[in-house]
């Protein structure tokens, strides 16, 4: 591509090449293809007890799914509802990709999706997902949680962090109004969201454009709260902009008083030294 | 696979399906959307499947402030009943490893759902043209021999170019490589069109040699051609302008520029 000034650009295309069908594929390249294949593969882990509720194609029974997608949504979560000692993690799930920092002495659980139930009511059921699902992981990782899940008169909602770079507008959008909050939401959801919908245009993308799909295809009431945030880590102004979500969750959740600075201040780790180039 | 939004499942019998390949400049996408758009085109399914990457959004032909909330996925079928037809339109790329296997899911379901013709719209890099080819006009098209029987002479009335075979080995005068068929920047449309002739299904490809950029223009000449062959449009008056363009091609470089960049 040439520009105006006259350099020429490599540019990436999006289309995709066709593939080479004429060269065949020999036995070596089939079975690293098919290793590398069963390497990505999602794996769900249920405690003993779900497991049990799991068999002879049983599904579990459940009222609300609430799904966070990324640090400030998961840290949310934590702070202002899976606080109160009233829930149990009940499972998770290993996902392997390229981004998948292979860091021995970590546990699992630090980077990966971890589900809670709420005790008193186990039609409740909760996932934080903090680690990175690549895009070929995306539709697995749904149909798996939600081939466990009984789809009547579920709800499900979603919150998922993004960046305010994604979010386009006309009027270009000045700092002071990030973080905000914008929701989509399948047609089988007949209640009000708390906040604005999401403007044309705009999309989402990853694991809550694919649970919006799957939802939509399957008539689940399903609404997503995409907050758009200015700050990439974890951060207490971005967490608390779910905020208005409460009400709608305090329905069929018994929620904590709101908590104090300082015990958001806990769940925002300080960033990894690894890049200290933007601070 | 094919799950429908209504509570039936349509009849696509007899129906003339048109549909993109996610190709160079999108081109075929952005021209199924002008399709839509003008015809105002209902949704009756969508096609439900791991070979695309997730993405979800609103309307993207809202009219008005009632139908923007309705959630759209990255493979839906729209139809025209009195046109007897029907359109899908892709929003998202095809996972690298999952393009045959998506191939031969359009393949089966174009089937069975006894489609009388398919229309795929496509596009091809401009720059990989030979000297031939970057004289005319840029559009090609291919038909599969099934299709061929019933169009060829609407299309030889059309005036159109046949899709040139290249060589094998460009510049090697080996006699035991034949020409072949070769679409650089097409996406699937290959695969398509030579799973169509396998399956002996009525299958056309419109494509047009473009590059990456603003390709609105690009967009607006292949659905001109197809409206040539295909007469979707009414209108007789060679009006530029008669196809509506949707709400979502709005900021199609970004957001608006910020004032104190400069």
């Amino acid at each position: 591509m040439a520009t105006f000034f006259g350099e020429v650009l490599s540019v990436y295309s999006r289309a995709v090449e066709e593939e080479d069908d004429d060269l065949g594929e020999n036995e070596e390249d089939e079975q690293i293809r098919r290793e590398l294949e069963e390497k990505r593969e999602v794996h769900l882990h249920w405690s003993p007890q779900v497991s049990e509720s799991l068999k002879s194609g049983n599904k579990l029974r459940c009222s609300d799914f609430i799904l966070a997608v990324g640090q400030n949504a998961s840290s949310f979560l934590s702070a202002y509802i899976l606080s109160s000692a009233n829930w149990e993690a009940v499972g998770h799930a290993s996902v392997w990709n390229e981004r998948s920092r292979a860091v021995s002495g970590q546990s699992s659980e630090e980077s990966s999706c971890i589900f809670h139930r709420h005790k008193d009511n186990p039609s409740v059921l909760m996932c934080q997902v903090t680690c990175y699902i690549a895009e070929d992981q995306l539709f697995q990782w749904t149909e798996k949680v939600f081939d466990c899940l009984q789809h009547r008169e579920l709800n499900v909602t979603v919150l998922s962090d993004s960046s305010v770079a994604d979010y386009k507008t006309a009027d270009y959008l000045c700092s002071s109004s990030a973080p905000f909050l914008r929701s989509l939401h399948t047609s089988a959801f007949s209640d009000q969201p708390v906040c604005q919908s999401l403007e044309q245009p705009n999309i989402v993308t990853g694991l809550s454009a694919a649970v919006l799909n799957h939802c939509q295809v399957h008539r689940i009431a399903t609404v997503v709260y995409q907050c758009y945030s200015d700050v990439i880590g974890p951060d207490s102004i971005t967490m608390e902009t779910y905020k208005p979500v409460l009400t709608k969750l305090g329905r069929s959740i018994q929620l904590e008083p709101s908590p104090s600075t300082d015990a958001l201040r806990k769940f925002v780790r300080t960033t990894d030294l690894q890049s200290n180039l933007y601070i | 696979m094919f799950i429908s939004s209504q509570s039936s499942a349509p009849s696509f019998r007899d129906f003339t399906l048109v549909m993109p390949a996610v190709a160079v400049g999108n081109v075929g996408q952005l021209a199924v959307d002008l399709i839509v758009s003008t015809l105002n085109m209902s949704r009756v399914g969508h096609i439900h499947t791991d070979c695309l990457i997730p993405m979800a959004g609103n309307n993207p032909y809202a009219t008005s402030k009632e139908d923007v909330d309705e959630l759209h996925t990255p493979a839906e079928v729209y139809t025209a009943a009195e046109l007897k037809l029907a359109v899908l339109q892709i929003r998202a790329p095809i996972l690298q490893s999952k393009s045959k296997k998506f191939c031969q899911l359009l393949v089966s379901w174009i089937k069975s759902s006894g489609f009388s013709r398919t229309v795929v719209l496509s596009s091809s890099h401009a720059y990989q043209r030979d000297d031939e080819q970057l004289q005319g006009i840029p559009l090609r098209y291919l038909v599969t021999p099934s299709l061929l029987k019933v169009s060829s002479d609407a299309l030889k009335e059309l005036g159109w170019r046949e899709m040139e075979r290249v060589p094998a080995f460009p510049g090697l005068t080996d006699g035991n490589a034949e020409p072949r068929l070769c679409i650089p920047g097409g996406g699937i449309t290959k695969g398509l069109y030579t799973d169509s002739c396998e399956e002996d299904l009525p299958l056309a490809v419109l494509l047009l040699f473009c590059s990456e950029g603003d390709n609105i223009p690009d967009a607006f000449a292949l659905v001109n051609h197809l409206n040539d062959w295909l007469h979707l449009l009414d209108d007789h008056s060679q009006q530029p302008n008669k196809w509506k363009i949707p709400a979502s091609w709005s900021l199609l470089f970004g957001s608006g520029i910020p004032p104190a960049l400069f």
